[in-house]
Parts: structure tokens; sequence; C-alpha cells
């Protein structure tokens, strides 16, 4: 069977005409987060510490949407929230509302470790990373002048937008595409399974931009963006309203629970039920399989399974 | 078949000691939250509204755990979760952490009706709801006597719980409490406030809604949040069913319960009951909870694997039943 991984940087309407400077970094950094992940599979780390470490990774890249490079909340603030669950145990963790601290996933982590609760939030979240001497800094560290500018675009055109929906709502011209070309980043996430099964999932982001202070997603809620069980692990990105009207991620694993049919079938049939542009995800099963379904233009993705076979894409939903 | 149908609860896991007439003012209270819901349903109030309309009038008593009477953090304070779901477009609402607004219910309905979001929390959702010009008090107003007192026995119990050398403290208080092994979310069943109440309704139309509120695990975490509020674990609705939970969060949360009973009727075709059956008997491991659903051709279920369950149930062919175990 072996072990198998794949990791997202967030689905939406990322312009096929993205440019080159835009687009290299963000393979750069799929890639090297899939390598962190894959060496860390090789060197027979847990699922569960190889998610953690990886969504890390992908936090503290500036351009993905999660930790620092997240967007921004109407007032400018930072407000993050992760999540991360293993699938034999089915213990999971989560946090929203957090500001200071460097890496919300491992927040999310340690209260699934350290508490008898699943999901603390706000200044609870905050006063908990203190006890445990959890790296925080300055919510300024989080802020780079891309989502300032997302920012200013989002309230200029008085909307809510998965970080990135060109103006798809009313008439734009070419030019605010191109403008728009910067926000194409989004929700991170990795699922990973170890070649005995262990399953895990981990989610992290910040957010819509633009969004109502307080705003919570999917990513910290169980079942809309992030689950594991047995069968399999998911992380889902997008849309997040939708994602919880649909219970996107316990969705796929319910599915190839019920339906009785694979990952990939499981996985496409959830996508195709959401409403178009919204959502996708990325899965793998406790035997290796791997899915990477969307119905958004794309969405930031990398795989790679024991045997070799690896992957990093932006665009083209049809196989994975 | 068809008609309305509503079910409420006022939690799950009930102390098999609470005196008589603690039994009795709760039947007194779910009968009277029945009857609101059965008017509302006769006067072809759509099911989102009556669902809203018979979780305020829980907040607003003080006996269940929510809204007035609520659960207290582990300092002292209340804070406060609800959500609601409509089942025909799965539109949904929910908060967290609210601190001031008397109806943590009608919040969640404005984020649904109002805002591009579904879900706001602690100082976002409160300003939300000064800007809705929603009713607000001091935090004070939520809190009782009785959960204050209740508050300093689980302080006493969790110190204890973890703690080997148990001090033999007679027969009340904390020492009873303990030799009675009943533990939910880690606490003693005596000084374990059943966490939540909820309505799910259909009506005429087979329109199926659910809502769910609560103060939440008596002595819990600042900033803890729970199953109520979070879609497809507390609260669920959809064309087929509407539902909500109640009992040891972080289980309800593990199973994403609510969302569990739609999925086995979807998927598996299971009916109502088999459906409700089903998931409390199969799908919450070691977790302890209960729920009541109504499904779309007004037939109504509960189920649960506590010691009692706050409930009442009725249907439009004049079947009404309200109990405790």
């Amino acid at each position: 069977m072996g072990w198998a991984i794949a990791i997202h940087g967030g689905a939406g309407d990322i312009p096929l005409s993205l440019p080159p400077e835009k687009r290299l970094p963000r393979e750069a950094g799929l890639r090297r987060c899939l390598e962190v992940g894959i060496a860390a599979l090789k060197a027979r780390n847990h699922p569960l510490d190889v998610v953690e470490l990886v969504v890390r990774e992908l936090e503290n890249h500036p351009n993905f949407n999660a930790g620092k490079g997240s967007v921004l909340t109407t007032t400018g603030t930072v407000e993050m929230e992760a999540c991360i669950m293993d699938g034999k145990t089915m213990k999971c963790g989560a946090v929203s509302g957090v500001s200071t601290v460097v890496n919300a996933i491992s927040l999310a982590r340690l209260v699934m470790e350290k508490t008898s609760h699943i999901y603390l939030a706000f200044d609870g979240a905050e006063a908990f990373a203190r006890d445990q001497g959890l790296e925080t800094v300055e919510m300024s560290h989080f802020i780079t002048p891309e989502n300032i500018e997302r920012l200013k675009q989002a309230q200029e055109a008085d909307r809510v937008q998965i970080d990135y929906t060109q103006p798809i709502q009313k008439e734009t011209p070419k030019d605010a595409a191109v403008a728009d070309g910067d926000s194409q980043i989004g929700t991170v996430g990795c699922v990973a399974v170890d070649n005995e099964g262990n399953l895990a999932t981990a989610t992290s982001t910040g957010g819509l931009v633009n969004k109502m202070v307080g705003r919570i997603g999917d990513t910290p809620v169980i079942g809309a963006g992030t689950y594991a069980n047995h069968l399999c692990a998911v992380s889902a990105t997008g849309r997040g309203e939708a994602i919880i009207r649909g219970t996107v991620a316990r969705d796929v694993a319910a599915v190839m629970e019920f339906k009785g049919i694979s990952l990939k079938e499981a996985a496409a049939y959830v996508i195709d039920r959401v409403p178009p542009g919204t959502a996708g995800l990325i899965a793998v099963s406790s035997t290796g399989e791997i899915a990477m379904p969307f119905n958004t233009t794309g969405m930031f993705r990398a795989c790679a399974t024991e045997d070799g076979y690896s992957e990093i894409a932006i665009w083209d939903s049809t196989s994975k | 078949m068809g008609g309305w149908a509503i079910a409420v609860h006022g939690g799950a896991g009930v102390d098999p000691n609470l005196p008589k007439e603690r039994q009795e003012e709760a039947k007194r209270l779910l009968t009277r939250c029945l009857d609101i819901g059965i008017s509302a349903l006769r006067s072809n109030l759509p099911a989102i509204d009556v669902v809203e309309l018979v979780v305020r009038e829980l907040e607003t008593d003080p006996l269940f755990n929510s809204g007035r009477g609520s659960a207290l953090t582990e300092n002292g304070t209340v804070e406060m979760e609800a959500s609601i779901m409509d089942g025909p477009k799965r539109r949904c609402g929910a908060v967290s952490g609210l601190t001031t607004v008397k109806n943590p219910v009608s919040l969640a309905r404005l984020v649904m009706d109002k805002t591009p979001h579904s879900y706001l929390a602690f100082a976002g959702a409160e300003e939300f709801a000064r800007k809705q010009g929603v009713e607000l008090v001091d935090n004070g107003y939520f809190i009782t006597e009785d959960n204050v007192g209740m508050l300093k026995l689980a302080k006493e119990a969790n110190s204890i719980l973890f703690d080997y050398r148990v001090p033999t403290l007679g027969t009340c208080g904390v020492g009873a409490a303990l030799e009675s092994p009943i533990l939910m979310n880690g606490l003693p069943i005596s000084v374990y406030a059943p966490e939540t109440v909820g309505c799910v309704v259909v009506d005429r139309e087979g329109r199926c809604a659910a809502a769910t509120s609560t103060g939440g695990l008596m002595n819990k975490m600042n900033g803890r949040i729970g199953d109520s509020p979070l879609i497809g674990s507390g609260t669920y609705a959809c064309d087929l069913v509407g539902v909500s939970c109640t009992g040891e969060g972080e289980a309800i949360i593990r199973s994403t319960l609510a969302r569990e009973v739609a999925a086995v009727m979807e998927y598996k075709g299971l009916n109502l009951h088999e459906a409700v059956d089903y998931v409390i008997k199969y799908r919450l491991d070691e977790g302890k909870a209960g729920l009541i659903a109504v499904s779309k051709k007004g037939e109504v279920a509960c189920g649960f694997n506590t010691t009692g369950m706050f409930r009442g149930c009725a249907t439009e062919d004049g079947f009404m039943e309200v109990g405790v175990w």
C-alpha cells in the first residue's frame, strides 16, 4: 500500500492568466511543503505529526492565506483559524479568532491534546496559547502588503470574496482581473496516510477577505472543512458558508461508507453537490487513494505517494 | 403521515436523584414550550419561525442551560452559543461567545438572514448584535444562584477527580456525587448541567427546521465552543429532517451527530426512527448524548443513551408526550 499525502493552498477563481510572478512562488511553496511532508512520512512519522508539520510550513509561507499572509477582516485585522483531526482516534482540535499565534495549527493540536475540549476561540484561545508557551507575535507579523491591497479592493467593490474570486458578480474591466491576479491564495491544508492506514488532516486559514470581525468559516467546523475517520481524511477549501451547509468533509467519508464507493467517486460526488465555483477538497483514504476535486477554476494543490508518483497543479480537475 | 410535528428538549444527562419537584417543573416548562410551538404551527407559521420562537422561550426561562440559567465558565461568567438551520435550502446561522445578548438563537437567526456569513462569535458577534439593535443585558442577568453553587461543586469535583487522595465528604455535596459513578463530560451527574435546549419542527408544508442553544459545559474554559453552534454536530436540517442534539459536546462533534441522522436516512434509506436508533447506538462510541428529530413526513423521534433527557414532542394528529426518563 504505502503512504500518501496531499496538500492544498486553496481553491477559487484562479485565472488561467495568472502571471508568473504570482504563480511561481506558490508552486515553489507547494513543492517545498510537499517535500517536507514526504520526508516526514519516509522517516515514519505519524500522519498527525506530518500534517501539522506541513501546515506549519504553509502557514509560514506568506503567499498562502494562513498564518503569515492571512487575509484581513473588514477592520484590517487578522483572525486565524485552524483544525486538526486524527482518523483512527477521531480526536480533534480547533481554534478560531487567533491573532498573535504564529502557528494556529499547533494551537489546535494543543487544544486536542492538552484540554478536555475540542474548540477554543478568541480571547480564550489566545490565553491558552500563552499558558502553553506557544510562540506569539504582534499581529502585524501576519499582515502583508498584498492583503492590505486585497482588502482595499474588496471594500471598494463592497463585497466579501474568497481570496481567489475575481469580481465575478459584476461587470469588471480586464485590468481589475489582473490586479486581482494577486488575490490568488486561499486556505491551506494537508491530509496524509501512512502504510498502516493511520489517517490525519489539518486545515488552517485567515478566512475571507473583508469578513466581518468574529466571522467563523468552515475550517474549524468539524465535518465541514476538516474531517477524518478510519476511512479517509479530508480538508476542504472555498466558500466557507457553502462548505458548512454542505457538511463537505464529513460527507466524503459518509458517502464512501454508505454508498460503498471509492474515495475518488465519493469526493467527486460531494463536490458536485455544492454550488459551482464554491469548493474544492483534498482527501486520502486508508488504502492510499488520493482525490483532489474542485468545482472552482482552480485549486493550488500537490500530492505524492510512496510508489514515487507526485504532482503539483493549479487547474484542470479532470483526473484527481 | 404528513402534518406538522414538533419536539423540544432541555438537555440530556439527568441526575437520577433529581428531586421530584424539579422534574415536574421541567415537565411544565417543556409542556408550555410545546404549546407555544403547537399554537404557532396551527397558525401556519413556517418551521423556521417556530423553532426560533420556542427556543427563545427556553432561553428566557432560567430552568434549563441556555440564556438565563446558563452554566458558568471557569471564571463564573456566562458565554452562550446557538445555531439555527432551515431545511429547505439548508440556510444556517450560528453564534458563540455571547455575553450580553438576551436571546442567542435570535442572533443566530439574524446572522443567517442579515449577513453573508454563517457563524459569528465573541466580540464580533456582540458588535453585530449591537448594530442590529437586539435586546442586550448585563452578563449578570444570565447567572442564577443555582449555577453559582453548581460551579463551586464542579470545581471541587474536578480537583478531587484528579486527586487520587479522595477525602470522604459525607453524604451530601461532592462526596455523595462521587459515590455515584455516573459522569458526563468529566463531571459527576449531580453537578453536570445538561447542555443545551433545542427544538425541531416540521410544518404543514413539510419544511423542517432545527435550533439549539446553550450556555455550554459547567466550568468550561473561557472561549470553549461546544457542539451546539456547529452545523452538522449539534444542529442540522435539510429537506428530509431536522435534528437538535444534546449531551457531551465533544462526543457529538466527533460523531457529527446531527448530520449523521440525515446521512443514514439519505444514504442508507432508513426511516426517521431507524436513523435515530442507529446513530445513538452506533455512532457515539463512549460518548453520551441524546437528540430530537422530525422528518418531512410529519414523524417525530427522540433517542438518548444517557440517564434521561428532558423532552417533549407532539404531532398534528393529537399525539403529545413529555418526559424525563
